[in-house]
Protein backbone atom coordinates (compact mmCIF):
# COMPACT_ATOMS: atom_id res chain seq x y z
CA UNK A 1 0.00 0.00 0.00
CA UNK A 2 2.78 2.35 1.00
CA UNK A 3 4.52 1.47 -2.23
CA UNK A 4 1.47 2.44 -4.30
CA UNK A 5 1.22 5.78 -2.56
CA UNK A 6 4.86 6.48 -3.17
CA UNK A 7 4.61 5.50 -6.82
CA UNK A 8 1.70 7.84 -7.16
CA UNK A 9 3.61 10.73 -5.59
CA UNK A 10 4.25 13.65 -7.88
CA UNK A 11 8.01 13.70 -7.34
CA UNK A 12 10.39 11.76 -9.50
CA UNK A 13 12.49 9.24 -7.56
CA UNK A 14 15.74 11.06 -8.29
CA UNK A 15 16.25 14.54 -9.63
CA UNK A 16 19.81 15.55 -10.45
CA UNK A 17 19.95 19.14 -11.61
CA UNK A 18 22.95 21.04 -12.83
CA UNK A 19 25.45 19.04 -10.80
CA UNK A 20 29.09 19.99 -11.16
CA UNK A 21 31.99 18.56 -9.19
CA UNK A 22 35.49 19.92 -8.88
CA UNK A 23 38.07 18.26 -6.79
CA UNK A 24 41.46 19.45 -5.76
CA UNK A 25 44.79 17.74 -5.34
CA UNK A 26 48.09 19.57 -4.69
CA UNK A 27 49.00 18.98 -8.34
CA UNK A 28 45.85 20.14 -10.06
CA UNK A 29 42.22 21.03 -10.00
CA UNK A 30 39.99 18.52 -11.76
CA UNK A 31 36.55 19.13 -13.19
CA UNK A 32 35.08 15.66 -12.73
CA UNK A 33 31.48 16.34 -13.66
CA UNK A 34 30.10 19.27 -15.57
CA UNK A 35 26.49 20.35 -15.40
CA UNK A 36 24.86 16.93 -15.19
CA UNK A 37 21.06 16.80 -15.07
CA UNK A 38 19.07 13.60 -14.94
CA UNK A 39 15.64 12.57 -13.74
CA UNK A 40 14.76 9.03 -12.77
CA UNK A 41 11.10 8.05 -12.43
CA UNK A 42 9.73 5.89 -9.63
CA UNK A 43 10.36 2.22 -10.40
CA UNK A 44 12.58 2.98 -13.36
CA UNK A 45 15.84 1.10 -14.05
CA UNK A 46 18.46 3.49 -15.42
CA UNK A 47 21.94 2.44 -16.45
CA UNK A 48 24.80 4.89 -16.80
CA UNK A 49 27.64 3.83 -19.07
CA UNK A 50 30.89 5.58 -19.72
CA UNK A 51 34.56 4.86 -20.02
CA UNK A 52 36.55 4.58 -16.82
CA UNK A 53 37.27 7.89 -15.15
CA UNK A 54 34.22 9.64 -16.59
CA UNK A 55 32.84 10.30 -13.14
CA UNK A 56 29.92 7.87 -13.24
CA UNK A 57 30.82 6.32 -9.88
CA UNK A 58 31.36 9.80 -8.47
CA UNK A 59 27.85 10.71 -9.56
CA UNK A 60 26.55 7.67 -7.68
CA UNK A 61 28.49 8.71 -4.56
CA UNK A 62 26.80 12.09 -4.72
CA UNK A 63 23.33 10.56 -5.07
CA UNK A 64 24.11 8.38 -2.03
CA UNK A 65 24.92 11.49 0.01
CA UNK A 66 28.54 10.57 0.71
CA UNK A 67 29.89 13.38 -1.46
CA UNK A 68 28.35 16.85 -1.80
CA UNK A 69 28.31 18.37 -5.31
CA UNK A 70 30.31 21.55 -5.87
CA UNK A 71 27.28 23.10 -7.60
CA UNK A 72 23.78 21.98 -8.38
CA UNK A 73 21.41 19.86 -6.37
CA UNK A 74 20.26 16.29 -5.99
CA UNK A 75 16.78 15.45 -4.75
CA UNK A 76 15.38 12.09 -3.80
CA UNK A 77 11.57 12.00 -3.59
CA UNK A 78 11.66 15.77 -3.58
CA UNK A 79 14.05 16.06 -0.62
CA UNK A 80 17.50 17.52 -1.05
CA UNK A 81 20.25 14.98 -0.35
CA UNK A 82 22.64 16.15 2.36
CA UNK A 83 23.74 12.92 4.00
CA UNK A 84 23.34 9.16 3.48
CA UNK A 85 19.82 7.88 3.98
CA UNK A 86 18.64 4.34 4.82
CA UNK A 87 16.08 4.67 2.01
CA UNK A 88 18.95 4.46 -0.46
CA UNK A 89 20.80 1.17 -0.90
CA UNK A 90 24.27 0.96 -2.40
CA UNK A 91 26.06 -2.00 -3.92
CA UNK A 92 29.77 -1.92 -4.56
CA UNK A 93 31.94 -3.58 -7.18
CA UNK A 94 33.48 -5.70 -4.45
CA UNK A 95 31.09 -7.39 -2.06
CA UNK A 96 32.71 -5.60 0.93
CA UNK A 97 31.51 -8.33 3.27
CA UNK A 98 33.27 -8.13 6.63
CA UNK A 99 35.43 -11.23 6.96
CA UNK A 100 35.02 -11.46 10.72
CA UNK A 101 31.22 -11.52 10.68
CA UNK A 102 29.00 -14.41 9.69
CA UNK A 103 26.86 -13.94 6.59
CA UNK A 104 23.79 -13.25 8.72
CA UNK A 105 25.66 -10.69 10.84
CA UNK A 106 26.93 -9.06 7.65
CA UNK A 107 23.43 -8.72 6.28
CA UNK A 108 22.04 -7.09 9.43
CA UNK A 109 24.92 -4.60 9.83
CA UNK A 110 22.77 -1.80 8.40
CA UNK A 111 19.99 -2.43 10.90
CA UNK A 112 22.59 -2.62 13.65
CA UNK A 113 24.10 0.76 12.73
CA UNK A 114 20.72 2.39 12.21
CA UNK A 115 19.47 1.09 15.55
CA UNK A 116 16.52 -0.76 14.03
CA UNK A 117 14.68 -3.64 15.63
CA UNK A 118 17.29 -6.40 15.48
CA UNK A 119 14.87 -9.28 15.86
CA UNK A 120 12.76 -8.23 12.89
CA UNK A 121 15.85 -7.42 10.81
CA UNK A 122 17.38 -10.78 11.58
CA UNK A 123 14.18 -12.48 10.47
CA UNK A 124 14.09 -10.47 7.26
CA UNK A 125 17.78 -11.16 6.63
CA UNK A 126 17.28 -14.89 7.10
CA UNK A 127 14.30 -14.77 4.78
CA UNK A 128 16.26 -12.94 2.06
CA UNK A 129 19.27 -15.24 2.37
CA UNK A 130 17.09 -18.33 2.12
CA UNK A 131 15.42 -16.89 -0.96
CA UNK A 132 18.82 -16.20 -2.57
CA UNK A 133 19.91 -19.78 -1.97
CA UNK A 134 22.19 -19.03 0.98
CA UNK A 135 20.04 -20.70 3.63
CA UNK A 136 22.79 -23.17 4.50
CA UNK A 137 25.36 -20.42 4.93
CA UNK A 138 23.68 -18.11 7.46
CA UNK A 139 26.38 -18.80 10.03
CA UNK A 140 29.30 -19.28 7.66
CA UNK A 141 32.07 -16.75 7.28
CA UNK A 142 32.36 -14.93 3.92
CA UNK A 143 35.65 -16.71 3.13
CA UNK A 144 33.71 -19.98 2.87
CA UNK A 145 31.53 -18.66 0.02
CA UNK A 146 32.16 -18.33 -3.71
CA UNK A 147 32.28 -14.94 -5.44
CA UNK A 148 28.71 -15.17 -6.75
CA UNK A 149 27.37 -16.25 -3.36
CA UNK A 150 29.21 -13.40 -1.66
CA UNK A 151 27.72 -10.86 -4.07
CA UNK A 152 24.24 -12.31 -3.43
CA UNK A 153 24.85 -11.90 0.30
CA UNK A 154 25.84 -8.29 -0.43
CA UNK A 155 22.55 -7.82 -2.30
CA UNK A 156 20.69 -9.22 0.72
CA UNK A 157 22.56 -6.73 2.92
CA UNK A 158 21.55 -3.88 0.59
CA UNK A 159 17.89 -4.93 0.50
CA UNK A 160 17.63 -5.82 4.20
CA UNK A 161 16.85 -2.22 5.19
CA UNK A 162 14.19 -2.04 2.47
CA UNK A 163 15.52 0.89 0.44
CA UNK A 164 13.32 2.41 -2.28
CA UNK A 165 16.26 3.45 -4.42
CA UNK A 166 19.17 1.20 -5.31
CA UNK A 167 22.53 2.42 -6.51
CA UNK A 168 24.56 -0.33 -8.16
CA UNK A 169 28.21 0.53 -8.77
CA UNK A 170 29.44 -2.11 -11.24
CA UNK A 171 28.22 -4.82 -8.89
CA UNK A 172 29.01 -7.70 -11.25
CA UNK A 173 32.33 -6.65 -12.71
CA UNK A 174 34.45 -8.53 -10.17
CA UNK A 175 32.74 -11.83 -11.05
CA UNK A 176 33.62 -14.32 -13.75
CA UNK A 177 31.58 -14.16 -16.97
CA UNK A 178 29.14 -17.02 -16.32
CA UNK A 179 28.42 -15.95 -12.76
CA UNK A 180 27.95 -12.40 -13.97
CA UNK A 181 25.29 -13.37 -16.50
CA UNK A 182 23.47 -15.65 -14.06
CA UNK A 183 23.59 -13.15 -11.22
CA UNK A 184 22.48 -10.15 -13.31
CA UNK A 185 19.47 -12.23 -14.36
CA UNK A 186 18.71 -13.03 -10.73
CA UNK A 187 19.18 -9.46 -9.53
CA UNK A 188 17.06 -8.02 -12.33
CA UNK A 189 14.31 -10.47 -11.38
CA UNK A 190 14.47 -9.57 -7.70
CA UNK A 191 14.53 -5.82 -8.32
CA UNK A 192 11.67 -5.78 -10.82
CA UNK A 193 9.58 -8.00 -8.53
CA UNK A 194 10.12 -5.52 -5.70
CA UNK A 195 9.55 -2.54 -8.04
CA UNK A 196 12.67 -0.76 -6.92
CA UNK A 197 14.07 2.33 -8.57
CA UNK A 198 17.57 1.47 -9.73
CA UNK A 199 20.57 3.38 -11.01
CA UNK A 200 23.23 1.03 -12.36
CA UNK A 201 26.68 2.29 -13.20
CA UNK A 202 28.69 0.06 -15.50
CA UNK A 203 31.24 0.06 -18.28
CA UNK A 204 29.67 -3.10 -19.71
CA UNK A 205 27.37 -1.98 -22.53
CA UNK A 206 25.61 -5.33 -22.90
CA UNK A 207 24.90 -5.43 -19.18
CA UNK A 208 23.36 -1.96 -19.37
CA UNK A 209 21.25 -2.69 -22.46
CA UNK A 210 20.03 -6.04 -21.15
CA UNK A 211 19.00 -4.77 -17.70
CA UNK A 212 17.88 -1.16 -18.00
CA UNK A 213 14.81 0.71 -19.21
CA UNK A 214 17.01 3.62 -20.17
CA UNK A 215 20.74 3.88 -20.83
CA UNK A 216 22.58 7.14 -20.23
CA UNK A 217 25.90 7.59 -22.02
CA UNK A 218 28.45 9.82 -20.35
CA UNK A 219 31.35 11.54 -22.06
CA UNK A 220 34.88 11.35 -20.86
CA UNK A 221 36.15 13.78 -18.24
CA UNK A 222 34.73 16.23 -17.50
CA UNK A 223 31.70 13.91 -17.32
CA UNK A 224 28.64 15.15 -19.16
CA UNK A 225 25.53 13.38 -20.31
CA UNK A 226 26.12 12.72 -23.98
CA UNK A 227 22.94 10.92 -24.93
CA UNK A 228 20.21 8.70 -23.62
CA UNK A 229 18.49 5.66 -25.08
CA UNK A 230 15.14 4.20 -24.15
CA UNK A 231 15.50 0.46 -24.35
CA UNK A 232 12.54 -1.60 -25.54
CA UNK A 233 12.29 -5.04 -27.04
CA UNK A 234 9.05 -5.09 -29.10
CA UNK A 235 10.14 -8.37 -30.69
CA UNK A 236 9.79 -10.04 -27.30
CA UNK A 237 6.19 -8.95 -26.88
CA UNK A 238 4.66 -6.67 -24.30
CA UNK A 239 6.38 -8.11 -21.22
CA UNK A 240 9.93 -7.23 -20.27
CA UNK A 241 12.53 -9.86 -21.18
CA UNK A 242 15.02 -11.00 -18.54
CA UNK A 243 18.56 -9.80 -19.21
CA UNK A 244 19.45 -13.21 -20.59
CA UNK A 245 16.48 -13.21 -22.98
CA UNK A 246 17.15 -9.59 -23.91
CA UNK A 247 20.62 -10.51 -25.14
CA UNK A 248 19.00 -12.80 -27.70
CA UNK A 249 16.45 -10.22 -28.97
CA UNK A 250 16.93 -8.77 -32.43
CA UNK A 251 17.05 -5.17 -31.13
CA UNK A 252 19.94 -5.90 -28.78
CA UNK A 253 22.77 -5.66 -31.33
CA UNK A 254 21.48 -2.32 -32.61
CA UNK A 255 21.47 -0.72 -29.17
CA UNK A 256 24.88 -2.17 -28.45
CA UNK A 257 26.36 -0.76 -31.67
CA UNK A 258 24.87 2.71 -31.20
CA UNK A 259 26.16 3.02 -27.65
CA UNK A 260 29.53 1.53 -28.54
CA UNK A 261 29.97 4.17 -31.25
CA UNK A 262 29.05 6.95 -28.85
CA UNK A 263 31.54 5.83 -26.22
CA UNK A 264 34.53 6.41 -28.53
CA UNK A 265 36.30 3.52 -26.87
CA UNK A 266 38.71 3.13 -29.79
CA UNK A 267 40.18 6.55 -28.97
CA UNK A 268 41.45 5.33 -25.61
CA UNK A 269 43.45 2.43 -26.97
CA UNK B 1 64.83 -25.75 21.57
CA UNK B 2 62.43 -23.41 19.83
CA UNK B 3 62.66 -25.09 16.48
CA UNK B 4 62.11 -28.54 17.91
CA UNK B 5 59.02 -27.33 19.78
CA UNK B 6 57.74 -25.83 16.52
CA UNK B 7 58.51 -29.02 14.64
CA UNK B 8 56.49 -31.01 17.16
CA UNK B 9 53.59 -28.60 16.80
CA UNK B 10 53.66 -28.69 13.02
CA UNK B 11 53.98 -32.45 13.09
CA UNK B 12 50.77 -32.74 15.06
CA UNK B 13 48.88 -30.24 12.95
CA UNK B 14 50.02 -31.96 9.78
CA UNK B 15 49.17 -35.48 10.87
CA UNK B 16 45.56 -34.60 11.70
CA UNK B 17 44.34 -33.79 8.15
CA UNK B 18 46.53 -36.55 6.78
CA UNK B 19 44.70 -39.06 8.97
CA UNK B 20 41.34 -37.67 7.85
CA UNK B 21 42.31 -37.91 4.21
CA UNK B 22 43.52 -41.43 4.76
CA UNK B 23 40.03 -42.73 5.60
CA UNK B 24 38.77 -43.58 2.06
CA UNK B 25 41.11 -46.47 1.11
CA UNK B 26 44.43 -44.84 0.13
CA UNK B 27 46.15 -45.98 -3.04
CA UNK B 28 49.56 -47.62 -2.56
CA UNK B 29 51.25 -44.54 -4.03
CA UNK B 30 49.47 -42.28 -1.55
CA UNK B 31 50.37 -44.59 1.35
CA UNK B 32 53.99 -44.46 0.23
CA UNK B 33 53.78 -40.67 0.02
CA UNK B 34 52.44 -40.45 3.58
CA UNK B 35 55.10 -42.83 4.81
CA UNK B 36 57.83 -40.75 3.18
CA UNK B 37 56.33 -37.63 4.74
CA UNK B 38 56.33 -39.20 8.22
CA UNK B 39 59.85 -40.49 7.71
CA UNK B 40 61.04 -37.01 6.72
CA UNK B 41 59.39 -35.40 9.75
CA UNK B 42 60.92 -38.02 12.02
CA UNK B 43 64.44 -37.60 10.69
CA UNK B 44 64.16 -33.82 11.05
CA UNK B 45 63.21 -34.24 14.69
CA UNK B 46 66.02 -36.72 15.25
CA UNK B 47 68.47 -34.21 13.82
CA UNK B 48 67.15 -31.52 16.13
CA UNK B 49 67.40 -33.70 19.23
CA UNK B 50 70.82 -34.88 18.10
CA UNK B 51 72.09 -31.32 17.67
CA UNK B 52 70.98 -30.36 21.18
CA UNK B 53 72.54 -33.52 22.62
CA UNK B 54 75.80 -32.96 20.72
CA UNK B 55 76.00 -29.39 21.94
CA UNK B 56 75.40 -30.45 25.57
CA UNK B 57 78.01 -33.20 25.34
CA UNK B 58 80.57 -30.89 23.79
CA UNK B 59 79.83 -28.27 26.44
CA UNK B 60 80.29 -30.88 29.19
CA UNK B 61 83.40 -32.54 27.76
CA UNK B 62 85.36 -29.53 26.52
CA UNK B 63 85.93 -27.89 29.94
CA UNK B 64 86.54 -31.23 31.67
CA UNK B 65 89.13 -32.25 29.07
CA UNK B 66 90.85 -28.94 29.60
CA UNK B 67 90.17 -27.64 26.03
CA UNK B 68 88.57 -24.51 27.47
CA UNK B 69 88.62 -22.86 30.88
CA UNK B 70 85.58 -24.05 32.92
CA UNK B 71 85.59 -20.64 34.63
CA UNK B 72 84.48 -19.14 31.32
CA UNK B 73 81.78 -21.58 30.25
CA UNK B 74 80.76 -23.69 33.26
CA UNK B 75 79.29 -27.04 32.16
CA UNK B 76 75.79 -28.53 31.89
CA UNK B 77 76.02 -30.76 34.97
CA UNK B 78 77.08 -27.78 37.09
CA UNK B 79 74.33 -25.64 35.57
CA UNK B 80 71.83 -28.40 36.33
CA UNK B 81 73.04 -28.56 39.96
CA UNK B 82 72.71 -24.79 40.34
CA UNK B 83 69.31 -24.96 38.67
CA UNK B 84 68.07 -27.61 41.15
CA UNK B 85 69.53 -25.80 44.14
CA UNK B 86 67.90 -22.52 43.16
CA UNK B 87 64.64 -24.33 42.50
CA UNK B 88 64.74 -25.83 45.99
CA UNK B 89 65.45 -22.59 47.84
CA UNK B 90 62.89 -20.76 45.65
CA UNK B 91 65.25 -18.06 44.33
CA UNK B 92 64.78 -19.24 40.73
CA UNK B 93 61.02 -18.92 40.98
CA UNK B 94 61.31 -15.41 42.44
CA UNK B 95 63.62 -14.19 39.69
CA UNK B 96 61.70 -15.89 36.88
CA UNK B 97 58.39 -14.58 38.12
CA UNK B 98 59.79 -11.06 38.34
CA UNK B 99 61.02 -11.16 34.74
CA UNK B 100 57.85 -12.76 33.36
CA UNK B 101 55.63 -10.26 35.17
CA UNK B 102 57.65 -7.30 33.91
CA UNK B 103 57.60 -8.67 30.37
CA UNK B 104 53.85 -9.29 30.33
CA UNK B 105 53.11 -5.87 31.81
CA UNK B 106 55.58 -4.37 29.35
CA UNK B 107 54.11 -5.79 26.17
CA UNK B 108 50.51 -5.40 27.28
CA UNK B 109 51.31 -1.79 28.21
CA UNK B 110 53.15 -1.27 24.93
CA UNK B 111 50.24 -2.72 22.98
CA UNK B 112 47.61 -0.63 24.78
CA UNK B 113 49.56 2.60 24.58
CA UNK B 114 50.56 1.89 20.98
CA UNK B 115 46.98 1.09 19.95
CA UNK B 116 45.72 4.24 21.64
CA UNK B 117 48.29 6.41 19.85
CA UNK B 118 47.64 4.69 16.50
CA UNK B 119 43.89 5.34 16.91
CA UNK B 120 44.59 9.00 17.70
CA UNK B 121 46.73 9.32 14.57
CA UNK B 122 44.07 7.56 12.46
CA UNK B 123 41.43 9.85 13.91
CA UNK B 124 43.26 13.02 12.96
CA UNK B 125 45.37 12.94 9.83
CA UNK B 126 46.54 16.43 10.78
CA UNK B 127 47.97 15.09 14.03
CA UNK B 128 49.60 12.32 12.05
CA UNK B 129 51.24 14.80 9.69
CA UNK B 130 52.52 16.79 12.68
CA UNK B 131 53.89 13.82 14.64
CA UNK B 132 55.00 11.49 11.85
CA UNK B 133 58.69 12.52 11.70
CA UNK B 134 59.02 12.36 15.49
CA UNK B 135 57.59 8.86 15.67
CA UNK B 136 59.88 7.66 12.90
CA UNK B 137 62.94 9.11 14.66
CA UNK B 138 61.89 7.80 18.08
CA UNK B 139 61.38 4.38 16.53
CA UNK B 140 64.86 4.49 15.02
CA UNK B 141 66.63 5.50 18.27
CA UNK B 142 68.13 2.50 20.03
CA UNK B 143 65.91 2.53 23.11
CA UNK B 144 68.59 0.69 25.10
CA UNK B 145 70.46 3.99 25.19
CA UNK B 146 67.69 5.34 27.43
CA UNK B 147 68.19 2.75 30.19
CA UNK B 148 70.40 4.94 32.41
CA UNK B 149 68.10 7.94 31.96
CA UNK B 150 65.03 5.91 32.86
CA UNK B 151 66.88 4.63 35.93
CA UNK B 152 67.65 8.15 37.11
CA UNK B 153 64.17 9.49 36.33
CA UNK B 154 61.97 6.59 37.38
CA UNK B 155 63.90 4.52 39.91
CA UNK B 156 64.70 0.83 39.94
CA UNK B 157 61.22 -0.70 39.45
CA UNK B 158 59.40 1.72 37.16
CA UNK B 159 62.40 2.08 34.86
CA UNK B 160 62.16 -1.61 33.88
CA UNK B 161 58.49 -1.30 32.91
CA UNK B 162 59.26 1.95 31.11
CA UNK B 163 62.02 0.24 29.16
CA UNK B 164 59.79 -2.66 28.13
CA UNK B 165 57.07 -0.25 26.98
CA UNK B 166 59.44 2.18 25.28
CA UNK B 167 61.06 -0.56 23.23
CA UNK B 168 57.74 -1.87 21.90
CA UNK B 169 55.44 1.13 21.67
CA UNK B 170 56.78 2.92 18.58
CA UNK B 171 56.89 -0.18 16.46
CA UNK B 172 53.31 -0.90 17.57
CA UNK B 173 52.18 2.59 16.58
CA UNK B 174 53.75 2.35 13.14
CA UNK B 175 52.51 -1.18 12.46
CA UNK B 176 48.95 -0.49 13.59
CA UNK B 177 48.69 2.88 11.84
CA UNK B 178 49.79 1.27 8.58
CA UNK B 179 47.26 -1.50 9.21
CA UNK B 180 44.47 1.02 9.85
CA UNK B 181 45.32 2.86 6.64
CA UNK B 182 45.17 -0.31 4.58
CA UNK B 183 41.56 -1.08 5.51
CA UNK B 184 39.45 -1.24 2.34
CA UNK B 185 37.94 2.26 1.93
CA UNK B 186 34.78 0.72 0.46
CA UNK B 187 34.14 -1.00 3.79
CA UNK B 188 34.33 2.37 5.49
CA UNK B 189 31.98 3.86 2.88
CA UNK B 190 29.63 0.94 3.48
CA UNK B 191 29.11 1.77 7.15
CA UNK B 192 29.05 5.50 6.47
CA UNK B 193 26.13 4.84 4.10
CA UNK B 194 24.31 3.49 7.14
CA UNK B 195 25.01 6.74 8.96
CA UNK B 196 27.99 5.49 10.99
CA UNK B 197 29.94 8.09 12.98
CA UNK B 198 33.73 8.08 13.02
CA UNK B 199 33.63 6.19 16.32
CA UNK B 200 31.41 3.52 14.75
CA UNK B 201 33.74 3.29 11.75
CA UNK B 202 36.53 2.66 14.24
CA UNK B 203 34.74 0.04 16.33
CA UNK B 204 32.86 -1.75 13.54
CA UNK B 205 35.44 -1.73 10.75
CA UNK B 206 38.91 -0.43 11.56
CA UNK B 207 39.60 -2.24 14.85
CA UNK B 208 38.05 -5.62 13.99
CA UNK B 209 39.60 -5.43 10.53
CA UNK B 210 43.03 -4.90 12.09
CA UNK B 211 43.06 -8.02 14.25
CA UNK B 212 45.67 -9.74 12.03
CA UNK B 213 47.89 -6.64 12.23
CA UNK B 214 47.49 -6.53 16.00
CA UNK B 215 48.58 -10.15 16.31
CA UNK B 216 51.58 -9.47 14.11
CA UNK B 217 52.46 -6.52 16.37
CA UNK B 218 51.99 -8.69 19.44
CA UNK B 219 54.41 -11.24 18.01
CA UNK B 220 57.08 -8.60 17.49
CA UNK B 221 56.41 -7.05 20.88
CA UNK B 222 56.79 -10.16 23.01
CA UNK B 223 60.40 -10.51 21.90
CA UNK B 224 61.08 -6.78 22.17
CA UNK B 225 59.56 -6.48 25.64
CA UNK B 226 61.72 -9.34 26.91
CA UNK B 227 64.81 -7.56 25.56
CA UNK B 228 63.69 -4.33 27.26
CA UNK B 229 63.11 -6.07 30.58
CA UNK B 230 66.42 -7.92 30.64
CA UNK B 231 68.37 -4.82 29.69
CA UNK B 232 66.43 -2.81 32.29
CA UNK B 233 67.29 -5.42 34.88
CA UNK B 234 70.98 -5.24 33.98
CA UNK B 235 70.96 -1.64 35.14
CA UNK B 236 68.65 -1.41 38.03
CA UNK B 237 66.97 -4.50 39.37
CA UNK B 238 67.17 -6.28 42.68
CA UNK B 239 65.48 -9.33 41.17
CA UNK B 240 64.87 -10.94 37.78
CA UNK B 241 66.88 -13.00 35.32
CA UNK B 242 68.69 -9.98 33.92
CA UNK B 243 69.82 -9.20 37.46
CA UNK B 244 71.01 -12.81 37.90
CA UNK B 245 73.06 -12.53 34.72
CA UNK B 246 74.88 -9.33 35.75
CA UNK B 247 75.28 -10.50 39.34
CA UNK B 248 76.61 -13.91 38.24
CA UNK B 249 79.09 -12.38 35.83
CA UNK B 250 80.34 -9.85 38.41
CA UNK B 251 81.17 -12.61 40.93
CA UNK B 252 82.33 -14.87 38.07
CA UNK B 253 79.66 -17.50 38.75
CA UNK B 254 79.05 -18.81 35.23
CA UNK B 255 76.65 -21.45 36.59
CA UNK B 256 74.31 -18.68 37.60
CA UNK B 257 74.63 -16.85 34.27
CA UNK B 258 74.03 -19.99 32.21
CA UNK B 259 71.06 -21.02 34.35
CA UNK B 260 69.45 -17.62 33.83
CA UNK B 261 70.04 -17.79 30.07
CA UNK B 262 68.52 -21.27 29.83
CA UNK B 263 65.43 -20.09 31.74
CA UNK B 264 65.18 -17.03 29.45
CA UNK B 265 65.25 -19.31 26.41
CA UNK B 266 62.43 -21.39 27.89
CA UNK B 267 60.37 -18.29 28.74
CA UNK B 268 60.71 -16.80 25.28
CA UNK B 269 59.78 -20.14 23.69
CA UNK B 270 56.68 -20.41 25.84
CA UNK B 271 55.62 -16.81 25.21
CA UNK B 272 56.09 -17.28 21.49
CA UNK B 273 54.14 -20.54 21.47
CA UNK B 274 51.37 -18.80 23.42
CA UNK B 275 51.16 -16.00 20.84
CA UNK B 276 51.12 -18.54 18.04
CA UNK B 277 48.22 -20.32 19.64
CA UNK B 278 46.44 -16.98 20.07
CA UNK B 279 47.13 -16.15 16.42
CA UNK B 280 45.72 -19.43 15.16
CA UNK B 281 42.53 -19.16 17.20
CA UNK B 282 41.99 -15.44 16.53
CA UNK B 283 42.54 -15.74 12.79
CA UNK B 284 40.20 -18.70 12.61
CA UNK B 285 37.51 -16.63 14.28
CA UNK B 286 38.44 -13.61 12.17
CA UNK B 287 37.67 -15.61 9.05
CA UNK B 288 40.68 -14.67 7.00
CA UNK B 289 44.12 -16.14 6.69
CA UNK B 290 45.62 -12.83 7.70
CA UNK B 291 44.72 -10.72 4.68
CA UNK B 292 42.43 -8.42 6.62
CA UNK B 293 40.37 -7.68 3.56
Amino acid sequence: MALLERTASTHPAVEISGVTLNYFTPERETLALSNVSLTVAQGEFVAIVGSSGCGKSTLLSMVSGLLPPSRGSIRIDGHEVTKPSPRVGYMFQKDTLLDWRTILDNVVIGAELLGLNMKASRRRAEDLLVRYGLGEFLHSLPSQLSGGMRQRAALARTLCCEPDLLLLDEPFSALDYQTRLALSDEVAGILSAEQKTVILVTHDISEAVSMADRVIVMSRRPGRIKSEHHIAFPSFGSSRPTPFQARKCSEFAGYFQTIWDELDIHQIQ
Amino acid sequence: MMTSAKAVLSHFSRSAPAAAAQAPAPSPAYAAYLKALRHRTMTIQLWQIGLVAALLILWEVAPRAGWINPMLTSYPSAVARTFMKMLEDGTLQTHTLATVLETVVGFVGGMLLGTFCAVALWWSSYLYRVLDPFIVVLNAIPKIALVPIFYIWLGDVASIYAMAIAISVFVTILMLYTGFQSIDPDKIRLVRLFGASRLKVLTKIVLPGSVPTMIAALKVNVGLALVGVVVGEFQSAKAGLGYLITYGSQIFQMNLVMTAIVVLAVISSLLFAGIQWLEASALRRHGSAGSGN
